[in-house]
């Protein structure tokens, strides 16, 4: 049985080494100090299953996380998505963001980004800027990241169906301001899986879409090594209506699906692995959320470890991302959103989530403002810095509850990966419509239960005297679609009409000849191809889809 | 009253959150109401031309990507243009409370934001529909 100074000895030095402690007082306020761990020595009794179960953070199975020393020596990133109208104005809010001690970027894009059309196509009309900021070619990447250097911030991308095209202008810019590409953090989500189960946000069918992605698994590694090139992401399963144990089936099913492509590819699985990254909503139900992701990183470990044969530890490792949930929020008495992210943010930190975004109490109604931003990233520093939640490790570790939920959640989440399995594959089952079955069910019963009263929902269905209460909105200028145009004229008179030809015609042949497309888009995106032009490539290669309208 | 209600669910546009729009569906087809979801990324006039096509009673708009103005304005003009303004136009989804009076200027009858409880929903058109059935003297 290894021992607690074991551990200490071991991992927690060793990743002291890499990270020294904070320099804050790991003291509670009475100046009693905790340890970084606790363990059943620590209060005397017997746990034999402690080091299959649980183990020690910083080992196998990572269930008390990834980290040897966690939030002891770094705190979760503080990262806001944020995204709205021209590039100029959402390069202004992240450059108030990171002023106001936020640590990455996370970009939201337009729905015409995310379906792969540009500003000014018929389709765009209405759209342009409204949830999320317009990239319809690197001059307008170029603007986004204006002033921002690339090698100190780290910047995520929420971007899937078009991400190879996306990423390739982010590289594009790196490239041309003179940064090295292996330097270069950050994250592109790039699950198509999860858009075909849930958001939607798809072009292609399913398979072309699934090879455009193990391109990145495939050429990432070796040209952008510290890139997450995939964040598995649960939260839109989770936002169209699923429970948090389909959340968490679901979306390690989708790693595994990805991960089994990537070796039917003949890559190698301690290659890639690494940098596979996940995305989990967090939701109100406070221990079930913690439970959630303790079962995650075990559940991750074990499959990598045992059924897929990884022998590099960090290929075990389940590094995620939070974010509360958006679906949660009331717009009747939107102030009380303030408390819920709060909880959940709470929930999401106790469960040791890697990267954090905490939601603005006004999404219910509209983007958030400024202010309401500000808020949510407060909240993040409250809890960092006030609540004394970061002195030890995985403080619940050892709950009752919590352990035995851990177990449940694990069971019922590998019973429906199994079940998956069974129907041959996440691919099989979106063809079969089992998601969009699954969802439909989860949502009503939910839906149901709230109107029966079964659940409460503070302001909704119970304590609604409504305390009159103007909330200030952010509104998109609708000038965006304008000056989108007018830039994208510009750069279709002033590009070079050859190399434009060229780079598409080598994006075609990759794609119909299976060859990996990422050189390509690299090649297009310094072209100032735009990205309509780049996706309509691949839609005459392979086909766009449609969803069953299954209700 | 036999005649059942038959409404036409869309989701215009390129959003793809459709939880919403399928709870309502639902809700309306458990109430005994015909419902027809047309699926995502309907244009407006695939919108309006299935809502003539279904002979609808209603159509119900979801959109949460803050692209609501444009496409409730297009669907009210097409339906004008095809000499169907005779069918309920309402909607839901992310919509700030100061566009509401600008869409029930447009003439959409009902705008329904996040926690709107689906018997609500049922209620309006189980009262909405038949007023205009009468008035076009059908019931």
């Amino acid at each position: 049985m290894r021992k607690k100074h074991d551990w200490l000895r071991e991992t927690y030095r060793k990743s002291l080494e890499k990270m020294p402690e904070r320099p804050v007082a790991h003291r509670t306020l009475s100046d009693i100090a905790p340890e970084p761990l606790y363990t059943p020595e620590d209060i005397g009794v017997l746990d034999p299953e402690y080091e299959e179960k649980r183990g020690y953070p910083g080992e196998y199975p990572y269930t008390r996380g990834v980290y040897g020393s966690m939030y002891r020596s770094k705190l979760w990133t503080m990262r806001m998505f944020a995204g709205f109208g021209t590039a100029e104005q959402t390069n202004e809010r992240f450059k108030k963001l990171l002023k106001a001690g936020q640590t990455g970027l996370s970009v939201a894009f337009d729905l015409p980004t995310l379906m792969g059309y540009d500003s000014d196509h018929p389709l765009s009309k209405g759209e342009v800027g409204k949830c999320g900021v317009a990239v319809s070619s690197l001059a307008d990447m170029e603007v986004l990241f204006e002033g921002i250097n690339l090698e100190e911030v780290t910047t995520s991308m929420t971007i899937n169906s078009p991400a190879n095209a996306i990423w390739a202008m982010y590289l594009a810019v790196a490239k041309k301001r003179g940064y090295d590409w292996k330097k270069l953090g950050g994250t592109i989500q790039n699950d198509i899986l999860k858009e075909f189960i849930a958001q939607k946000e798809f072009i292609f069918p399913p398979e072309p879409s699934v090879k455009l992605v193990i391109d990145t698994f495939e050429w990432g590694p070796k040209n952008v090594p510290k890139w997450n090139f995939i964040s598995v992401s649960g939260y839109h399963i989770r936002e169209a209506g699923s429970t948090a144990v389909q959340e968490l089936a679901w979306t390690l099913a989708d790693g595994f699906e990805y991960v089994e492509a990537a070796l039917k590819r003949g890559l190698d699985i301690d290659e890639f692995a690494p940098r596979i990254s996940f995305f989990f909503d967090v939701h109100n139900d406070f221990f079930e959320e913690i439970a959630k992701f303790r079962a995650a990183r075990r559940i991750w470990a074990k499959e990598m470890r045992h059924r897929y044969g990884a022998k590099n530890p960090q290929s075990w490792m389940l590094r995620t991302h939070a974010q509360t949930a958006g679906v949660s929020l009331t717009a009747q008495q939107p102030l009380n959103n303030i408390a819920r992210v709060a909880i959940q943010a709470l929930a999401a930190v106790l469960g040791g989530t890697n990267s954090l975004h905490t939601d603005a109490y006004d999404e219910a109604l509209a983007l958030p403002t400024e202010e309401s931003a500000t808020i949510a990233l407060r909240t993040q520093q409250i809890i960092a810095y006030e609540t004394g939640v970061t002195h030890t490790i995985d403080p619940l570790a050892g709950s009752y509850y919590v352990e035995w939920l851990t177990d449940e959640m694990e069971r019922q989440a590998m019973a429906i990966i199994e079940e998956i399995r069974r129907m041959g594959g996440v691919v099989r089952a979106i063809e079969e419509g089992y998601f969009l079955r699954e969802l439909a069910e989860a949502s009503y019963r939910y839906q149901q239960e709230v109107e029966r009263k079964e659940r409460i929902i503070v302001g909704v269905n119970a304590l609604t005297d409504e305390i009159p209460l103007k909330v200030p909105i952010q509104l998109v200028d609708p000038e965006v679609e304008r000056v989108q145009a007018e830039r994208l004229a510009r750069v279709r008179r002033e590009r070079d009409p050859r190399r434009v030809e060229e780079a598409l015609s080598g994006l075609r042949r990759a794609a119909v000849e299976g060859g990996n497309t990422m050189p390509h888009f690299v090649e297009c995106a310094l072209a100032y191809c735009t990205l309509g032009e780049m996706m309509d490539v691949l839609r005459e290669v392979y086909g766009t889809y449609q969803e069953p309208a299954y209700v | 009253m036999d005649r059942r209600i038959r409404v036409l669910i869309a989701k215009p546009g390129l959003d793809g959150h459709d939880r919403g729009a399928k709870v309502v569906a639902r809700a309306l087809r458990d109430a005994g109401m015909e419902v027809i979801y047309t699926g995502l990324r309907q244009t407006p006039e695939m919108i309006v031309s299935a809502a003539v096509q279904e002979d609808v009673d209603a159509i119900g708009l979801s959109i949460l990507s803050g692209a609501h103005m444009h496409y409730f304005r297009e669907v009210k003009r097409l339906l004008e243009e095809q000499g169907a303004s005779d069918i309920l136009l309402f909607g839901g989804g992310i919509i700030p409370d100061e566009d509401v009076p600008k869409l029930l200027e447009l003439g959409v009858a009902a705008v329904f934001g996040p926690g709107t409880s689906t018997q609500e929903i049922v209620d309006f058109l189980r009262q909405a529909v038949p007023e205009r059935w009468r008035a076009q003297g059908l019931a």
